[in-house]
């Protein structure tokens, strides 16, 4: 029908058309919009469905556990306790230590792709690690859990120990799977998107820009730094936040290596939870309502904190245009 | 000597320019050195898993060797199918939407909304799709599935449908509005037709973005041991599969989980690397039309 509609309306001649088949073409313009605005709606109810069933799916934990949820380091399925500290906490962790390193070694590794680089090399790793951008979580995961696990635990662990063993952050045993290495694992995944899109902004600023500073005796770096960096911030920002979002509610990977374990722990050695990995994991052997109703808040909270990241990247990079 | 002082400050200026490019160049290197390694590592692994025993038959018991993951990459492919189904159709009509009434506020909210489902967690889609279409039916099936993909693919082609749209020459749709013709045969004619190469690109990246998503599968589709091909029921699914081998404890099955990543890992490329030429052949179509 539609199409038909559209055929019709497709005919050339609009002008000398006989009546019929204006009147086609304008209900097959008229149908048109009609799916255009059919599906926005569509979409807004998939977008607040969403938001919608989560809140519904969570009302049993909602009232029993009010506020209190959030900073409660109880996770006892058989007495029906739950909390979501120990998880927020691994989620932090995991996510901050990740992004402090990906934002470094990304930028950086962008800026020498983007400005110091050969241009083939700069143009082939570039191309390079933007399709690793896309390579699927678990296969990260695999990786970590199998070789990167063992590598921290026997080597990296006793390293850092051995330097850094008087901070409260690398005492007691050294698991293989853990905090830590499921920082690594995250920053792994999210530096590839940060180099590519910091590399994409610092290759489209314009050649005079370089000029200029070069001629007036800047340095390399100290073109890079004061003129390159400065006029793609707002960018490395969002990237930054985007990547950010993504280490947050990272599951697989983050599941696979850090041990699933709901305990607080200063130490980065010993093993943590997510919130994303014990959703992953518990979901399907949660056995009552409340049980289930604690997942789905948890589930919630991912929801909140993802929205508030955003929302937090659009109103920095909305600040700094001024 | 304040010459010899300012010949001092130029060398230490030097120096550090030379130090720190040198330090981003050994960055640079190290992330891409460590990359290739970890596909290195899944590459070699993976090829010695992979046989046509391995593609062709069914999950057998650990122990017992010549099982295979076919079920969950046809598991896979229904899925994403399945998915690509509805996320398409209304993908491309809300960026097409979003990108031909911009000024209008519903759009500005669309856009927004976009990007926001593009960050929510895929895990927390996942319940979403469980509680809409697990939990009412009570029991797992690969629609609910595909459901879950389709929320994640919907605001990948969004953006990209309204990206590939609005960098359409303005004069284009000046043209054809002009000449009489009716608006819906300027969306559709000139500015979908004019942005195909973006829009396919778009689709090709939502579609590498959920092959190998794993989150959302653990409760919709769950998994399956058998052929399973009614999308309404419990679904094998070669992401769903790698997991659960890869955290058992079996060292053939360790080596099934392998293979099955490295499968992965190159359908996501050939998607990746399609969606990058979609744009280039795309681009040159265009400039042979305009020269015609």
């Amino acid at each position: 029908m539609t199409e038909q509609a559209i055929a019709a309306s497709a005919t050339p001649r609009p002008g000398a058309g006989s009546r019929k088949l204006r009147q086609a073409e304008r209900v097959g313009s008229a149908i048109f919009v009609g799916m255009l605005r059919g599906s926005c709606w569509l979409f807004l109810l998939i977008v607040l469905g969403l938001a919608a069933e989560l809140i519904w799916g969570a009302r049993l934990s909602l009232r029993k556990f009010g506020i209190g949820f959030l900073w409660s380091t109880q996770w006892n399925p058989v007495t029906e306790q739950f909390g979501a500290a120990p998880f927020i906490y691994g989620t932090v962790v995991t996510s901050v230590i990740a992004l402090a390193l990906a934002a470094i070694v990304g930028v950086m590794a962008a800026i020498y792709l983007a400005e110091f680089a050969p241009r083939r090399v700069g143009a082939y790793l570039g191309l390079l690690i933007e399709l690793l951008a896309a390579v699927p979580s678990i296969v990260y995961g695999l990786w970590g859990l199998f070789v990167l696990a063992p590598i921290v635990a026997n080597w990296i662990g006793p390293a850092l120990q051995s330097v850094l063993g008087f901070l409260p952050f690398f005492q007691g045993t050294i698991y293989g799977v853990n905090v830590l290495t499921a920082a690594f694992i995250l920053t792994l995944m999210i530096i590839p998107t940060i180099t590519a899109i910091t590399r994409d902004l610092i290759v489209a600023i314009p050649m005079r820009f370089r000029e200029a500073a070069l001629a007036l005796g800047a340095t390399p770096w100290e073109m890079a730094v004061k003129v390159v960096l400065p006029s793609v911030r707002r960018g490395i920002i969002g990237a930054s936040m985007l990547a950010f979002g993504r280490a947050l509610g990272e599951t697989i990977a983050a599941t696979m290596v850090i041990g699933n374990r709901p305990v607080i722990s200063a130490s980065l050695f010993a093993p943590g939870y997510t919130i994303a990995s014990v959703i992953a994991n518990e979901f399907t052997e949660a056995t009552s309502d409340l049980y289930l109703s604690a997942l789905i808040e948890l589930g919630l909270i991912l929801l909140v904190v993802s929205i508030l990241v955003i929302g937090m990247g659009r109103l920095m990079v909305r600040l700094l245009i001024r | 000597m304040s010459a010899t002082s300012a010949a001092a400050l130029f060398r230490r200026r030097r120096l550090k320019s030379v130090l720190w490019i040198g330090a981003c160049g050994i960055f640079a290197t190290a992330v891409a050195v460590i990359l290739l390694l970890i596909m290195g590592y899944i590459v070699r692994e993976g090829i010695s898993a992979i046989s046509i025993p391995f593609l062709t038959r069914l999950p057998r018991p650990t122990g017992i060797s010549g099982g295979g993951v076919a079920n969950g990459i046809v598991g896979t492919l229904i899925i994403v199918g399945i998915a690509a189904l509805m996320a398409f159709p209304v993908g491309v009509l809300v960026g097409t939407y979003v990108a031909v009434y911009g000024h209008r506020r519903m759009s500005q909210w669309l856009s927004f909304l976009a990007d926001v489902l593009a960050g929510v967690p895929s895990i927390a889609i996942g319940i979403y799709a469980y509680t809409l279409l697990v939990e009412p039916f009570r029991h797992f099936s690969a629609f609910s599935a595909s459901f879950a993909f389709a929320v994640l693919m919907i605001p990948l082609v969004i953006r990209a449908t309204e990206g590939a749209i609005s960098i359409v020459p303005r004069e284009l749709r000046e043209a054809a509005t002009a000449l009489g013709a009716p608006e819906a045969r300027v969306v559709l004619k000139i500015l979908v037709v004019a942005a195909r190469p973006g829009i396919i690109t778009g689709l090709l990246l939502s579609l590498a973005r959920v092959t190998g998503e794993t989150a959302p599968l653990l409760f919709t589709a769950f998994g399956s041991q058998y052929w399973e091909l009614r999308p309404g029921q419990p679904m094998a699914e070669l992401s769903l599969q790698i997991f659960t081998y890869a955290i058992s404890p079996y060292a053939d099955w360790h080596a099934q989980a392998w293979g099955g990543a490295l499968i992965l890992i190159l359908a996501v490329f050939v998607l990746s690397v399609l969606a990058r030429l979609s744009v280039l052949f795309g681009r040159e179509g265009r400039g042979h039309g305009g020269t015609a």
